[in-house]
């Protein structure tokens, strides 16, 4: 039987299975998101029918439990480089599906140079990368990704631009490399998003199985706790605030031609000096 | 099937004999640089992947890499930094791969966070420290300041790794063999310790490079099929459970100290000194040691080779009958600290060091060995 084929219709209610790669309940705050795109992996992994020869890199971060609950042969990275160790299992393991899971924290600050050079390389990886603009679990710090304005407890009086800088669009920039062959932007916010971020990951384990390049999908989350706000006051705000600031979308898919509409960085083009 | 495990599955994990060794061009003797003779005995040794980041004095094995590893089908990545290059390794260690990394002192000192891991992980890894000037980005020439970093634990935590020291091209193509077994006996991460002389120097060396027998390790990453799944990692948030993982590697430490200790002697027959030094200041030490004997001063050398474990016990040993150590390193006192331990106060022992790149002379080294035998144990840097 596949995943997200109905197990019983009863009392007007549809019941999915759930996934064997999920292994335990998670220990995660209410309302986060981690759960909600842990089940998303595990639900395509099974789809695709390639949990027994997936190798999850882990994360430092709350992230950095998503081996406690995902049945899969796991590796610990250090903080941020995660993209670097997964290169270096895919490389000696070109037919495994090899993929990181990591926090904006992780990816998005310390990791920097791992995630953006692993990207350059074009590694036949695939980064799940849950967004929730604040670190977790040192208790609700600034991140990269904190919006402009919002109060943490390193920002007491919001972050200040001027001083503290801008959100980091990761995603979009990783999309300039033409070894990025799928990125994408979901979000946890309502179940029709929960649906779409679904298609996404699924799409980056394809490419890599297609053994096309790196792909990632960039998952806005929630952080009550670290936020403030209740697991609905949360959700709320995702769906607003958090996304009127992070577009969801496809931002490449080159197989599929969908590529930002700027050169290639290295390919024959007209010369950007034109009008300069 | 990948490369990884077509070796895997070769009965002896023998890969094709180093070029220099095949038939038709055999020769006795060949001229290699350091660096490239550590990279070439790696590759005849069955390392699947190498990963670096250029740096001197140890550009030339990244080079030789670059050039070798695709010739043999194997894995040769130009990381974005010491940081990635040294995770990447982890990586492919995880996935069951025999891994070589190398770099020298402010590469290694970015490395010590994932070589802490890898150690807390039980990964097996091969890094080669071409040791240069420091602190800092100091100087390329040669030096031995890392002496402390690599045999006191390098990263944080209570871990060690075990360090070997060739003095010669020709040994340290045995070590790199070596290394890899150890580190895939105990599971764990080993250093090479050499320095700019060892890795810019040419030397003929007999091109026989040996290989090494490989099983697949029943802890790497393959994926679960069929079997419950595997997780390499150092976090263990409940205090009893970590205590019980720390408690598990000192017993593998122990282990090491019992079994691997190894060092080497020369002229220590009831001797009046006793030199201790590795490395290219032993090379140094033996000359001076020769002067001495000359000169009717019963002077030995007594050349560690693991740095960790250090030989304490032979160390002791063998300057019982001595009335003075002198240790001579290319670093402000660092070798010294060992040999003081060994001594336990037995003896007086000195140190003639010198730093930044300079390399001690043979007539200062037995100036030193005369002061230390009329003074008993000035220190002289």
């Amino acid at each position: 039987m596949t995943v997200g084929e109905p197990l019983v219709e009863q009392e007007g209610r549809t019941v999915y299975r759930r996934p064997q790669l999920l292994s335990n309940p998670t220990s995660y705050c209410p309302g986060c998101g981690h759960g909600i795109v842990h089940r998303l992996v595990a639900e395509v992994l099974e789809e695709l029918g390639v949990g027994g020869k997936t190798i999850l890199v882990g994360s430092v971060g709350c992230s950095v439990f998503a081996y406690d609950f995902l049945a899969l042969d796991s590796v610990e990275s250090p903080h941020g480089r995660a993209p670097a160790v997964a290169t270096g299992v895919k490389r000696v393991r070109p037919d495994r599906v090899v993929f990181t899971y990591q926090g904006d924290g992780d990816l998005a600050a310390i990791g920097t140079a791992e995630i953006v050079h692993a990207a350059a390389r074009g590694e036949r990886i695939t980064v799940i990368f849950v967004n929730n603009g604040i670190y977790g679990m040192t208790g609700g710090q600034m991140a990269p990704t904190t919006l402009a304005g919002q109060q943490t407890t390193s920002s007491p009086r919001g972050r200040d631009v001027a001083t503290q800088g801008y959100p980091l669009p990761v995603t979009e920039m990783l999309s300039l490399l033409p070894g990025v062959q799928y990125a994408a932007r979901g979000s946890v916010a309502d179940p029709a998003l929960v649906g779409k971020t679904r298609a996404a990951i699924r799409r980056a384990f394809e490419v890599q199985l297609e053994d096309r390049g790196f792909s990632i999908v960039e998952v806005l989350s929630t952080c009550p706790v670290g936020w403030g706000l209740t697991p609905v006051e949360a959700m709320e705000r995702l769906r607003t605030t958090v996304m009127d600031a992070y577009p969801v979308g496809t931002f490449v898919d080159r197989a599929r031609g969908i590529a930002p509409s700027l050169p290639t960085p290295g390919a024959p083009h007209r010369s950007v000096t034109e009008g300069f | 099937m990948t490369a990884l495990d077509r070796r895997a599955d070769s009965r002896d994990g023998s890969v094709a004999p180093a070029r220099s060794d095949a038939g038709a061009r055999r020769v006795d003797r060949v001229l290699m640089k350091g660096n490239e003779a550590i990279a070439e005995a790696a590759i005849a040794v069955g390392c699947d992947a190498y990963f670096g980041y250029p740096i001197t004095p140890q550009a030339e094995l990244l080079e030789w890499m670059a050039r070798r590893m695709p010739e043999e089908g194997r894995v040769f990545v130009q990381a974005e930094s010491e940081l990635a290059a040294i995770n990447m390794a982890l990586g492919a260690s995880a996935a069951g791969a025999r891994v070589l990394v190398s770099s020298s002192s402010p590469g290694i000192s970015l490395m010590a966070e994932a070589m802490s891991y890898m150690a807390g992980s039980r990964l097996p890894v091969v890094l080669v420290n071409v040791m240069r000037g420091g602190p800092g980005l100091g100087s390329i020439g040669a030096a031995q300041g890392d002496y402390l970093q690599a045999t006191k634990g390098h990263g944080h935590g209570d871990y060690h790794v075990p360090v070997l020291a060739p003095s010669s091209i020709a040994e340290a193509i045995d070590l790199v063999r070596d290394a890899f077994i150890l580190a895939e006996r105990y599971r764990t991460p080993v250093m090479i310790l050499a320095d700019g002389i060892l890795g810019q120097a040419m030397e003929p060396v007999a091109p026989a490079f040996r290989t090494l027998e490989r099983q697949r390790p029943d802890w790497a990453l393959e994926g679960a099929e069929g079997r419950p799944p595997r997780v390499l990692k150092s976090l263990h948030l409940r205090p009893e459970d970590l205590e019980e993982q720390d408690l598990a590697l000192q017993r593998v430490y122990d282990e090491i100290r019992r079994s691997e200790q190894r060092w080497a002697g020369e002229r220590l027959d009831d001797p009046d000194i006793v030199l201790v030094a590795y490395g290219s200041a032993a090379r140094v030490a033996r000359t001076a040691v020769e002067r001495l004997r000359e000169d009717g001063v019963g002077a030995g050398l007594f050349r560690p080779i693991t740095l960790w474990p250090f030989p304490s016990e032979p160390l002791r040993h063998v300057a019982r009958g001595a009335r003075a150590v002198l240790a001579v390193e290319m670093s402000a006192g660092q070798l010294v600290e060992d040999v003081r331990l060994a001594i336990e106060g037995a003896l007086p022992v000195s140190l003639h060091g010198r730093m930044g790149g300079m390399v001690p002379s043979p007539d200062g080294v037995v100036e030193a060995a005369r002061r230390a035998l009329s003074t008993g144990g000035e220190d002289g840097r």
